[in-house]
């Protein structure tokens, strides 16, 4: 029998054969944080040693409260950057660059066969390029920092095989949503996820990246992407190092094999409070809201913010919403300046916000009041998270937020085909 | 063993509903985070907890964000243990590096009403409840000496310590 991925890459670093349900010791190629560096070195300090052990593997993005709306949130951004300073950390990224999951991506520290930690659940993010990424806690965080090792035990892997051309106004968003509210947000605990068929390969890596970053709320501790040509032609001048390509055998021994057929799948979204409790965008038409949020790490590209545009060029959002719009970095920021992207937003009534965070996590720019619902492309909508434990999420594709935005009420984007 | 209260919730119990995600880099000192333990699932918890008392879930408890406050505000707030039907990953592994024992036992938690008494033996891997007793795997000896230390820093830290030539990168 085969090996999956996930054994593969662990094996390697493990530097022997392992099997899914061993534990091993490895060393990451890279462990990131964000504004919760604060936190990470403040269990560092307590282990009173001066160095950390290799700052070359440690990337520090700046994203969640930016720029800092407190002085608490400042205090934390300056203990970060004296820490960057005094460790000699190369790899810092300071507010204006955008969420942590993107500015890693667009930098080329996401490659096939790296083992990737960060302190944020969506660290399985980076799958979309043939990484192994997973999520860790603080304390591990600056145990990393500290030993540059971590024990990891070697997930069993469900492989998901997507197959079928998606409908007009559906995306990857609507698949992964679709794959969640079926299969529960436990569904993959402690599991990979391997995203595989003709649709994911058809996907670009934005889509892919859609996916990968969600397969945290099936619980996952891992997503994964066959590196292919698209990753290939990404990296060539991205990368930040040499890699290897390690893809899955085709006899590998997987815990289960599910099958998607996405040919008439309609646009999903996942209802408070859970972002398993998936229903149909048409079956919701008619909800009243009052925040639209287009961005966030699952939805802030290029891309998205397209194919929210092409739905409110040339129109007005409803009067009574707010539409924020947050690109996920600068970079996708300028590219959508250089496109007109940007002025279709302006121009429709939207208010755009710097990449970041943003209220995804609920502790500035737009948070909610209570008896307040908003309609999202965040990745997690649990109660209170935007907010007011009183208020309520809805998740959906970027098309789906613009259609929305313009009649003030859920609305399904196909009507603007 | 001393017996201690129990808090019963049901499945899917999330890092937001725990430790409000506008708190996590606002309230920074343990003691202050459990004050806001499970504030918006259920707003008595903080002010009624005892030390001592344990938390018994359905499935997936601490599934969402990698938040360690998740579990140092139940820790600080006294919670013994949480007994839960299955963990979210991240949430399991911040349990345990916090210091604060998750038990995986389906059983019991179907047997464990709000409000009951139990006691928990953890290297016997027995709960002791008004129904009977129900036994558990026991945690693996490597994850039990993080738990005996107090958590993975202080752990860390002793094996550093106890390191006769520190590394050159530690001096």
């Amino acid at each position: 029998m085969g090996k999956t991925f996930s054994e593969k890459i662990l094996g390697a670093k493990a530097g022997k054969q392992v099997k899914a349900g061993e534990i091993v010791f490895v060393s990451p190629d890279y462990i990131l944080s964000h504004d919760n560096s604060a936190a990470i070195i403040k269990e560092f300090r307590k282990l009173e040693l001066k160095k950390v052990k290799n700052p070359q593997k440690i990337v520090i993005v700046l994203d969640h409260v930016v720029p800092a709306s407190t002085e608490k949130y400042a205090l934390n951004h300056k203990i970060i950057r004296e820490f960057v300073q005094e460790q000699n950390i190369p790899y810092f990224f300071d507010v204006q660059n955008g969420i942590c999951h993107q500015v890693f991506s667009e930098n080329g520290f996401a490659m096939p066969g790296k083992l990737i930690l960060g302190a944020d659940s969506h660290t399985t993010s980076y799958g979309a390029f043939g990484a192994f990424s997973a999520g860790i806690g603080r304390s591990e965080a600056a145990s990393v920092w500290a030993t540059d090792e971590i024990w990891l035990r070697v997930p069993q892997t469900i492989r998901i095989e997507i197959e079928g051309t998606l409908s007009p106004m559906v995306y990857a968003k609507d698949v992964i949503l679709k794959i969640i509210g079926e299969e529960g947000a436990d569904r993959a605990n402690y599991r990979s996820v391997e995203f595989a068929g003709q649709t994911v390969r058809d996907f670009t890596l934005a889509s892919r990246l859609v996916l990968t970053n969600m397969a945290a709320e099936m619980g996952a501790k891992n997503g994964y992407v066959f590196p292919d040509e698209k990753t290939l032609s990404w990296l060539e001048e991205t990368a930040k190092d040499k890699f290897e390509m390690v893809t899955s055998d085709s006899d590998a021994d997987y815990a289960e094999v599910l099958k998607v057929d996405v040919t008439s799948l309609e646009p999903q979204a996942a209802c408070p409070h859970t972002v398993d409790n998936v229903r149909k965008v048409s079956e919701l038409e008619g909800v009243h809201f009052h925040q639209a949020v287009i961005g966030t790490c699952t939805n802030g590209r290029l891309e998205d913010l397209k194919a929210a545009a092409q739905i409110l060029k040339g129109r007005k959002v409803h009067p009574a919403l707010r539409v924020l719009i947050i690109p996920a970095s600068r970079k996708e920021y300028l590219l959508a300046l250089k496109e007109g992207v940007l002025e279709v937003f302006v121009d429709s009534g939207c208010l755009i916000l710097n990449p970041g965070c943003g209220p995804c996590l609920g502790a500035h720019q737009g948070v909610l009041a209570p008896g307040e619902i908003a309609l999202s492309t965040a990745n997690r909508n649990f109660r209170g998270r935007m907010g007011s434990p009183d208020s309520e999420i809805y998740l959906a594709s970027p098309a789906t937020v613009a259609a929305s935005a313009l009649e003030g009420q859920i609305t399904d984007p196909r009507r603007f085909i | 063993m001393k017996a201690g209260k129990v808090w019963k919730y049901g499945d899917d119990v999330n890092t937001d509903v725990i430790f409000p995600g506008k708190y996590t880099y606002s309230v920074l000192e343990p003691e202050k985070m459990a004050r806001h333990a499970l504030e918006d699932l259920d707003p008595d918890f903080a002010r009624e907890v005892e030390p001592g008392n344990f938390i018994v879930a359905g499935k997936n408890f601490g599934c969402g964000s990698s938040r360690e406050q998740a579990a140092t505000c139940l820790k600080f707030a006294g919670i013994k243990a949480v007994i839960a039907k299955s963990f979210a990953r991240i949430f399991f592994r911040n349990a345990i590096n916090q210091g604060l024992p998750v038990i995986q036992c389906a059983e019991a938690v179907d047997n464990i009403k709000h409000g009951d008494e139990i006691a928990v033996h953890y290297s016997a891997g027995k709960i002791e409840t008004k129904k009977g007793n129900f036994d558990f795997a026991p945690l693996p000896e490597s994850i039990l000496n993080v738990l005996e230390a107090g958590g993975l820093i202080p752990y860390i830290k002793n094996k550093i310590k106890n390191q006769k030539e520190p590394r050159k990168s530690a001096e």
